[in-house]
């Protein structure tokens, strides 16, 4: 058993009214990839959220490399070492390619990725560097944001709907690629509609429903049925 | 030579125009605050420079060299202080903040300072001038107020486009939340562009006060001549934010060559012809 990265204890969210996660708990160990599955509204982006500081959280707690993270600001969880690729891409529309990535490196934490190293796993961003980042293709934006998270040399790298509007093709692209982005000891939380493809990327995965954890464990340790029954709730 | 000389003059006057509208636009760009007291800013501005000259006896524009750094300081602890919590998803706390924030500014400066108008007394270059034409004379002043209005706009153009505060404002005008996650801290972005912003307003508020008397009154007609100048120029664009005081300034010069009493209303007119032609201004910015 290798030691704990990040530990979330108990964690509740909501939104107003509604209640997105019901004291959900996990760990990820480091250079484990941790595919989190479930339906729509099962809390999957709630939780990346809450982890990265976007959401506030009514209860629990999330520790991150032994430090209590749970009221940290996100500019400054950045800081410690998470990195987040939101679903949509969200890149900054008024800066170029180049300068999405350069924002993204600019908590410079010590580590293997920079613009060169980027600009290598992506080699189709290195010509596109001073286009405004709006003009690319989907899968060339999701690699900006991939590229953008990166930049920051997190430990922990939170990958949420990768797949989102991407083509077939594009998505096997950049799952290929996958293995070289985690290779480095990266620990990676992975949110995925794709659960084939999910579990087959991961070494570990969790199922949301309703905001309560349904099922985890290692993927082969769980049949299709027991997947299923976890992610639709019958 | 009158009409020539109305539209020379009314060009150069669209300088300080131009300087009343850059932090408007800027302030809107980062943080899409409408602010209502950006005319008082400049008024309190001249107010600041006021009681440093009498303090230190300086030459007006000498005194730049102090109450640029506090304008800025200010507008920093004020956006930490104030503004700050204001902003969010909707735009209407902001406006309203700074509608009071106006008010206050308006009845503080009239309890210090009295309704009685002041002006600064820049001495001899209040009045050299130039003869470029017969009967047109060009004042060293208002051709100042034009280079400064011009380095300040490219200045302003280099920084937000070239370099790492440029860019922080513009990802944190983009999308706040991402920009959070690149360890930006919002709340210290919004506070450099405010004290960015009243470093020109504070320029702008000494040159207004060696040019013309002010009293605590004077700020929302600024903000409005400073409104109009971004809307005519283009909302996000600020070579076209210098076209529109530009514009401004010489259908005031035209206004008044025909009658003085039209000065305000020509330039008003000029607004609105813009309005109805182009809404969104003359140079709007090309979405990205």
């Amino acid at each position: 058993m290798s030691e704990a990265l990040l530990i979330v204890e108990d964690l509740q969210a909501s939104y107003g009214d509604a209640r997105a996660l019901h004291g959900v708990s996990c760990a990820v160990n480091k250079g484990e990839v941790l595919a989190l599955i479930g339906s729509n509204g099962a809390g999957k982006s709630t939780l990346l959220k809450s982890i990265c500081g976007l959401v506030n959280h009514t209860q629990g707690r999330i520790i991150f490399k032994g430090e209590d993270i749970t009221r940290l600001p996100a500019n400054e969880i950045v800081r410690r070492g998470i990195a987040l690729v939101p679903e949509g891409r969200r890149l900054f529309p008024s800066l170029s390619v180049e300068e999405n990535l350069i924002l993204g490196g600019k908590v410079a934490r010590p580590g293997q990725w920079n613009l060169k190293a980027v600009c290598g796993l992506f080699p189709i961003l290195d010509e596109k560097r001073h286009q405004p980042s709006t003009s690319l293709s989907g899968g060339q934006q999701q690699m900006v944001a991939i590229g953008r998270a990166l930049m920051s040399n997190p430990d922990l790298l939170l990958l949420d709907e990768l797949s989102l509007g991407l083509a077939p093709i594009v998505i096997k692209d950049i799952y290929d690629l996958l293995p070289r982005i985690t290779g480095g000891g990266l620990s990676a939380i992975l949110v995925e509609q794709d659960v084939t493809r999910a579990l087959a990327s991961a070494s570990r995965f969790m199922c949301l429903q309703e905001g309560h954890v349904s099922l985890e464990g290692e993927p082969k340790a769980h049949s299709r049925e027991a997947v299923t029954r976890a992610y639709f709730g019958t | 030579m009158e009409w020539i000389n109305a539209i020379v003059q009314g060009i150069l006057v669209g300088g300080l125009y131009a300087l009343f509208a850059a932090g408007l636009s800027l302030i809107f760009g980062v943080m899409r605050l409408v602010n209502i007291a950006h005319g008082d800013f400049i008024v309190g501005a001249a107010y600041i420079a006021f009681v440093v000259i009498h303090a230190t006896g300086l030459h007006p524009l000498a005194s730049l060299i102090l109450v640029v750094p506090m304008a800025a300081l200010t507008g920093y602890l004020l956006q930490m202080g104030i503004l700050n919590r204001t902003l969010g998803k909707d735009i209407l706390p902001p406006l309203l903040v700074s509608f009071g924030l106006s008010v206050i500014i308006q009845n503080g400066l009239l309890t210090i300072f009295t309704p009685d108008s002041r002006k600064l007394d820049a001495g001899v270059l209040e009045t050299a001038s130039i003869d470029v034409l017969p009967g047109v004379a060009i004042g060293y002043f208002p051709i100042l107020i034009f280079v400064t209005a011009v380095v300040v706009i490219a200045g302003l153009q280099y920084m937000f486009y070239n370099t790492a505060l440029g860019r922080a404002f513009r990802a944190t005008s983009d999308d706040s939340e991402m920009a959070q996650l690149m360890g930006l801290d919002n709340r210290h972005v919004y506070a450099s562009a405010m004290a960015l912003c009243l470093a020109v307003v504070a320029l702008a508020g000494v040159y207004l006060a060696i040019r013309s008397n002010f009293d605590p009154f004077m700020g929302p007609g600024r903000l409005i001549f400073g409104f109009e100048a971004v809307i005519i120029g283009g909302l996000g664009n600020l070579w076209g934010t210098l076209v529109g005081g530009v514009i401004l300034g010489v259908a005031q010069g035209l206004g008044a060559e025909i009658d003085p009493g039209w000065q305000v209303l020509a330039g008003h007119l000029a607004f609105l012809v813009v309005l109805a032609v182009r809404p969104k201004g003359l140079f709007p910015r090309i979405a990205g």
